[in-house]
């Protein structure tokens, strides 16, 4: 494939859903879009395009929650950044696990970690946090403290 | 009428270095499901990162591993670097390389010996350890350690390889090419390998994509991916090595990858020592601040793609480090290799794609009663002072 056909590509099926268009030539972008388009955007891009998905970063930033799925289209030598953000009072957002597998266990720790509800997993079990860790504390939000 | 069994593998078993449990569903000798349990490890080191300077940050996420425990700073500095659009001197790509490459050599022995001890073949396991053991003197002569390093700093490397080091690192790596060429001889001829090996825990390529493995785990199930060819930093692009890559994606395929690998490395550091004779200069850029924004970084660590996200708002320290070692991708793939699996094999499948549990979590000590943590920074800081004060009361020194 052309070098930059994929980008281009991507760029012409989710048209008007991009919010927000960052790159840093030639290497890496990011697209914000919005949340109900996840889950379409993450199956275009990786059964369709044949990106590898590497991982989902979750970020809590003062104005919302923003997850991150990082994909990578290795012989092109691209990082394409998908984000969505999630308003505070309302952190859900359709899982990829159903269309990704290997995107499972990050979904599992990001909705342990950061409190994001990830609707439609299908195996939505705690992965690092003991059982008894007590519900709706999530210590990788920005109002925990280390030493607190 | 339907029987099922469940046969434990961890959280603490003789036959794994770390704590981790599988649980394994067995229908007679069969395994039919396997369900991972993991946690046991986690340090929050994502956490800790975000109160780190940037400085300070690359000595943390050494932490995280110690057997990968180059791969992650130079993920690290790559991301920083990625971030802040920084340049590196050519002399300081080259000792990059050399390091990642001796670290690659270290690591794969290190597996191949432990596969061995998994199978109940301890002559090769002891036999490769010992070989091992000059790849670490090696380390010791150039970066003062054997593991832990610290040779990383965004921008550069912090030691330079002295001329007079040279000798001696070509030496070892003539030495260790006998030794790894004696066991690759041995090892891919030997029927009983080849008997308990062959076909055993197949990863197909398509699992392999939709579970995201990499590192020899994928490149054994015949995907050629590799980011320092792929996204080359450091020297890679600088010398001529070539992607190992096998079709069968067999527990043998895996270890024909490792072992062909360590050659490709000795090619590689080789070609670096070369070139750290003709080029000169400065071994690290001068970092003044980091500009808010993001950056990405990765790096071939010798399990597969350690992958690093740093964002900065512009103050000396992080908003946020994301890391992703590549056990966290490769060991789901064991939902797909080890069901219909006996269960003697599960043992050595579970450990073909070398995992690396340290790397895979990285929280705190609870206390399960109160819910309060045990133990703080400020805790560890003193207990490890009562310690040191301890040791010289009983040397006869007065603690300075």
């Amino acid at each position: 494939m052309v070098q930059q056909d994929v980008i281009k590509e991507l760029k012409e099926k989710l048209g008007k859903k991009i919010l927000k268009w960052e790159e840093k030539p030639p290497k890496r972008y990011y697209l914000t879009i919005p949340r109900e388009d996840i889950l379409e955007a993450a199956n275009f891009i990786f059964k369709k395009q044949g990106a590898r998905f590497i991982i989902e970063s979750g970020v809590d930033t003062p104005r919302a929650m923003e997850i991150l799925y990082h994909f990578s289209f290795d012989e092109l030598n691209k990082i394409v950044t998908l984000k969505v953000l999630l308003p505070k009072d309302r952190c859900e957002v359709e899982s990829i696990a159903p269309v990704i597998p290997g995107a499972s266990w990050i979904e599992r720790e990001i909705a342990e970690l950061l409190g994001v509800k990830f609707l439609n997993h299908p195996d939505p079990r705690r992965l690092l946090l003991a059982e008894d860790w007590p519900e709706g504390e999530f210590p990788l939000r920005q109002e925990v403290r280390e030493n607190q | 009428m339907n029987r099922k069994t469940i046969i434990p593998i961890g959280p603490y078993h003789p036959l794994q270095e770390e704590p981790e449990f599988f649980e394994l569903e067995m229908e007679g000798e069969k395994v039919i499901d396997i369900n991972v349990h993991i946690g046991y490890n986690h340090r929050s080191i994502e956490k800790i990162a975000e109160s780190k300077t940037f400085d300070q940050m690359v000595f943390l996420v050494e932490r995280i591993c110690g057997i990968c425990s180059t791969s992650h700073p130079i993920a690290n500095c790559n991301a920083v670097e990625d971030l802040a659009r920084i340049e590196i001197p050519e002399r300081a790509r080259y000792i990059r390389s050399i390091v990642g490459e001796l670290e690659r050599l270290h690591s794969h022995l290190l597996w191949a010996g432990l596969a061995g001890h998994f199978i109940g073949y301890n002559t090769l396991w002891m036999w490769i350890w010992k070989y091992r053991e000059p790849i670490l003197e090696i380390f010791e002569a150039v970066t003062g350690n054997r593991n832990h390093y610290a040779m990383m700093i965004p921008g550069g490397v912090r030691r330079d390889i002295k001329e007079e080091d040279i000798p001696f690192l070509s030496k070892g790596l003539d030495e260790a090419e006998r030794k790894i060429d004696m066991v690759t001889k041995a090892v891919l001829d030997d029927p009983v390998l080849a008997a308990r090996l062959k076909g055993v825990g197949i990863l197909s390529r398509e699992d392999a994509i939709n579970y995201c493995a990499v590192g020899p785990t994928a490149r054994a199930s015949g995907i050629p991916i590799d980011v320092r060819r792929d996204d080359p930093y450091a020297a890679y692009d600088l010398v001529d090595w070539k992607i190992i890559t096998q079709e069968e994606g067999d527990v043998f395929a895996k270890v024909v990858v490792r072992l062909l690998e360590c050659f490709e490395s000795i090619k590689i550091i080789r070609q670096c020592l070369k070139m750290l004779r003709t080029v000169k200069g400065e071994i690290a850029a001068k970092v003044k601040e980091i500009p808010p924004g993001e950056g990405i970084g990765h790096h071939e660590a010798p399990r597969g793609e350690v992958f690093h996200y740093v964002r900065s708002d512009g103050s000396n320290m992080p908003v946020r480090l994301k890391v992703r070692a590549p056990t966290y991708v490769n060991l789901p793939t064991c939902k797909a290799t080890v069901p219909g699996e006996s269960v003697a094999d599960a043992a050595i499948i579970l450990a073909a794609i070398d995992p690396c549990y340290c790397c895979t979590e990285r929280i705190v000590t609870i206390n399960k009663r109160t819910g309060q943590r045990e133990l703080n920074g400020q805790d560890l800081l003193r207990l490890s002072r009562k310690k040191t004060e301890k040791i010289c009361k009983n040397m006869g020194r007065r603690n300075v």
